[in-house]
């Protein structure tokens, strides 16, 4: 049960960092996304996004911060691998299966789908 | 003709001799559903794409506007549109079905003034026996254009105001019965600085109040003269903004005169934000319900001051400041 509160608040307050952003920042919705991706590909590289996942599981595995960890983890993974070369061949590792599906689920809803406006 | 530095008054006023309002699903949702023609159930109008619904509201507008007056569009000696669709395409494209001599016209949601005081000039000074003046908007084209797709889900701050989806037409000639166009200021290019898409009624408000000033000083009136005066599309926040800066250069227009297109098209509960915006805003309003309501004898004399922000998607992409302009007619009964 404290699990699903702890992934609750912690979620919720990456969301709150995103509508700050927007609303003080005058970001816009992809310059906060973006910064959102880069703040968790820092996160990861200094190791501290995995310990975030554990604390607080869906809460942090699922906003958008969670990708830009995937990103450097399968980077760093694959260069401790092949070398310096892996940091290239494996940023899209881990986050390959999400990048696919969005580009293939996007296409057939818009085969399908029409704007509504 | 000239009377000051930028204003027209029109030596015999040209008489619209009929107007036509087109408008989608949620405009016939609106405050003003009765003021217009033609309104339509679906956002795509029986066509392929926003931008083609577009140009065909644009054509009914037109239509409506000739077959009201009994005049056929080969005796139209010129055509005078604009829209906010890049390079003017829903104008162009529906002068193409038209096919009457075109001058396409860009001023954003200030379009319509400028349309209608370019045509009464055409008219006054001999250069035309009759001109069709129109302008459109769509709410899905637009918002595609100048934001986000509306699928994309941005979210908007309360500032932002609703694209209407419409036409609005009106045919000018030299004599006949209808309201009169009197007189016409050009307004100036005012940038405050904003630089926010989302906030364009803050941005165009000291244009408001620039071009009235102006009118005011060129005619040498108060704002006594008019019944009502009537904004175009500054929203809640912008019209409020215009109203203060009045009132501060001196020109106190009392509340109860001083009203915008974008409030009066909607219904409160209607989720539009600030309230409605885009070419067909004061178009439709102005070309349907307050005409309308100069024939029913409720407004004597009016003036309109059409408003536009005169940014593209790039210089907002690029960061630039917002520049915008206003433009007024005044139309008696």
């Amino acid at each position: 049960m404290i699990k699903f509160l702890l992934a609750f608040i912690v979620g919720g307050l990456i969301c709150v960092i995103g509508q700050i952003l927007m609303d003080l920042f005058k970001m816009t919705p992809a310059h906060m996304t973006v910064t959102l991706v880069v703040a968790g590909a820092i996160l990861g590289g200094l190791g501290l996004y995995e310990p975030l996942i554990e604390f607080a599981g869906a809460g942090a595995s699922v906003p958008i911060s969670s990708f830009g960890n995937s990103l450097v983890k399968g980077a760093l993974a694959e260069a401790e691998r092949t070398g310096i070369v892996g940091v290239l061949t494996g940023i899209f590792e881990v986050t390959s299966a999400g990048i696919s599906a969005a580009i293939i689920f996007a296409f057939l809803a818009a085969l399908i789908f029409k704007a509504k406006g | 003709m000239l009377q000051g530095h930028q204003s027209w008054v029109f030596k015999t006023p040209p008489a619209v001799l009929s107007s036509a309002a087109v408008g989608g699903p949620f405009e016939a949702r609106g405050a003003l559903a009765e003021d217009f023609d033609l309104l339509h159930d679906d956002l795509y109008m029986g066509e392929s794409s926003f931008e083609k619904a577009e140009r065909k509201m644009l054509e009914e507008a037109c239509s409506k506007a000739l077959e009201k007056a009994g005049r056929k569009k080969e005796e139209v000696n010129f055509f005078l549109s604009g829209d906010l669709i890049n390079q003017i395409i829903s104008s162009s494209f529906a002068a193409r079905t038209l096919s009457i001599p075109y001058l396409g016209i860009f001023a954003a949601c200030s379009s319509s003034m400028e349309g209608l005081a370019l045509a009464s000039l055409l008219v006054d000074s001999g250069a035309a026996q009759l001109a069709l003046t129109a302008t459109s908007s769509h709410n899905g084209a637009v918002e595609k254009q100048f934001r986000y797709p509306t699928e994309y889900g941005a979210q908007k701050p309360p500032t932002a105001q609703w694209t209407v989806t419409g036409a609005g037409a009106a045919l000018i000639g030299r004599e006949g019965a209808g309201p009169k166009i009197t007189a016409a200021t050009i307004g100036r290019v005012v940038d405050m600085g904003i630089s926010d898409p989302y906030n364009l009624g803050t941005a165009m408000a000291p244009a408001a109040v620039d071009t009235l000033q102006a009118h005011f000083r060129d005619l040498g009136f108060d704002p006594s003269r008019y019944d009502l005066i009537v904004t175009g599309d500054l929203g809640r926040v912008g019209h409020q903004i215009a109203y203060d800066l009045l009132i501060k250069k001196g020109l106190e227009i009392p509340a109860d005169k001083f009203v915008d297109c974008g409030l009066l098209i909607y219904r409160e509960e209607q989720p539009v934000m600030a309230g409605g915006s885009g070419c067909a805003c004061s178009a439709t309003v102005t070309y349907g319900h307050l005409f309308n309501r100069l024939r029913r004898g409720e407004l004597q004399r009016l003036l309109v001051v059409a408003t536009g922000a005169l940014l593209s998607p790039l210089s907002y992409q690029q960061k630039e400041s917002i520049p915008c302009i206003a433009h007024a007619v005044a139309i008696e009964s």
